[in-house]
């Protein structure tokens, strides 16, 4: 499976957890901060993943100025 | 996992809500929390025209986008900060999107159209950049909103903006910002009306409607924002929302019912006391410390600058011009 992360932007390749909460949990990245794309659709924590998958993980928390 | 409304399959999980949503509903939920929003605080009356401050991210173009779907006569206010490469996309990023929704945007650049940028007038001031940037934003959107004659100035400031403010401000008991942190200001001598139709919704939610909209936007986090404090109260915040889920909305909507009128006399004690800058003309307490220290803004007597003037002044060289502005803008 291949995971893309933003910020900066970098790829990783690695087996495929079961679920993409599986994932967040062994990357540590705190779910409510970022959306996961799966093959360029939303996915939910509880979606499958597979070996063949392209998975963004991408950061929502923004500001600085406000 | 199943959509709340019409059972197809989720594409997004809004624990908060103890709901999930297929796109099409989830679009639906979005434009409702705003319209619920803009209602419930009273924010826009039918026919009034709106300024939206664009940067290019996902919350101020999904606000623009979501009021035009709601039917708001809307155009967008895109402010170059001069930030290097990160400031040059997240134009593009801006004007693409008013050119693909045949919308208005209005461009004003701090380098081009005052004389510095963010960067310097950081570096000069000894602000934080983000300190820097607010500033001067909010300058010029209240003075191109009251410029330009629209009625009111909307921000993409959403949930989880406002309860990071609110968290910093309550760590700090900074009551008379407390006083002021409302949905709606309403406008003032020298202000225009400002508001905040993303209140209800959280950044994640903002993002969400982008990819499903097709809402091209800026990715990147702005460089001179990494580490700063908003963020790291964003991140407490976000630990906090993944143990309690709507966490962040009750910490924030109930303030606004129950507590912020208790604060509401300071920050308007303090709204009576503004007297419009010397040297543009917007209302300002002025800074007794800097007309302590400077003799030359002392002499101005009753005349007070602006914060933004003074740093304009100090970041450009260019000394404050004395002029009078008796009756404000």
């Amino acid at each position: 499976m291949r995971v893309v992360l933003r910020n900066p932007r970098r790829e990783l390749d690695m087996p495929a957890p079961r679920t993409v909460e599986q994932l967040l949990q062994n990357l540590d990245v705190v779910p409510e901060s970022v959306l996961v794309i799966r093959n360029e659709t939303l996915a939910t924590r509880d979606e499958r993943l597979t070996d063949d998958d392209v998975v963004e993980i991408r950061p929502v928390v923004s500001g600085g100025a406000v | 996992m199943k959509c709340r409304r019409c059972r197809e399959p989720a594409v997004i999980e809004l624990r908060r809500h103890n709901a999930a949503f297929c796109g099409d509903c989830f679009v639906h939920h979005t434009r409702e929390q705003v319209r619920k929003a803009i209602h419930e605080f009273a924010m826009i009356q039918p026919g009034e025209r709106v300024l939206v401050a664009v940067s290019g991210g996902k919350d101020s173009l999904g606000l623009w986008h979501l009021l035009r779907e709601l039917g708001y006569d809307a155009d967008g206010l895109y402010v170059g900060l001069g930030i290097g490469d990160y400031s040059d996309e997240s134009g593009r990023y801006a004007r693409d999107f008013a050119t693909k929704i045949g919308g208005k945007l209005i461009e004003v650049d701090l380098p081009a159209d005052y004389g510095f940028d963010v960067p310097d007038g950081a570096r000069v001031a000894k602000r934080a950049p983000c300190s820097a940037c607010g500033l001067s934003k909010r300058h010029i959107f209240n003075e191109t909103a009251i410029a330009h004659g629209y009625d009111v100035l909307a921000t993409g400031h959403n949930l989880d903006d406002e309860a990071a403010v609110l968290f910093g401000n309550v760590l700090r008991w900074e009551t008379s910002y407390l006083g002021r942190q409302h949905p709606v200001l309403p406008a003032a001598p020298g202000f225009a009306r400002k508001v905040k139709p993303l209140v209800r919704l959280g950044e994640r939610e903002l993002a969400a409607y982008c990819v499903l909209t097709n809402i091209d936007y800026i990715i990147e986090e702005c460089p001179m924002a990494v580490g700063n404090k908003h963020l790291r109260y964003k991140e407490a915040l976000n630990t906090i929302e993944e143990q309690s889920p709507g966490a962040k909305a009750t910490f924030f909507l109930r303030f606004v019912e129950r507590a912020q009128e208790r604060f509401a006399d300071e920050a308007a004690e303090e709204r009576d006391d503004l007297r419009p800058c010397a040297q543009c003309g917007a209302p300002t307490p002025g800074d007794k410390r800097a007309d302590a220290a400077d003799p030359r803004t002392a002499q101005r007597g009753s005349q007070p600058i602006c914060a933004f003037c003074r740093l304009q002044s100090r970041a450009t060289r260019i000394p404050l011009r004395v002029a009078a502005h008796e009756d404000g803008p």
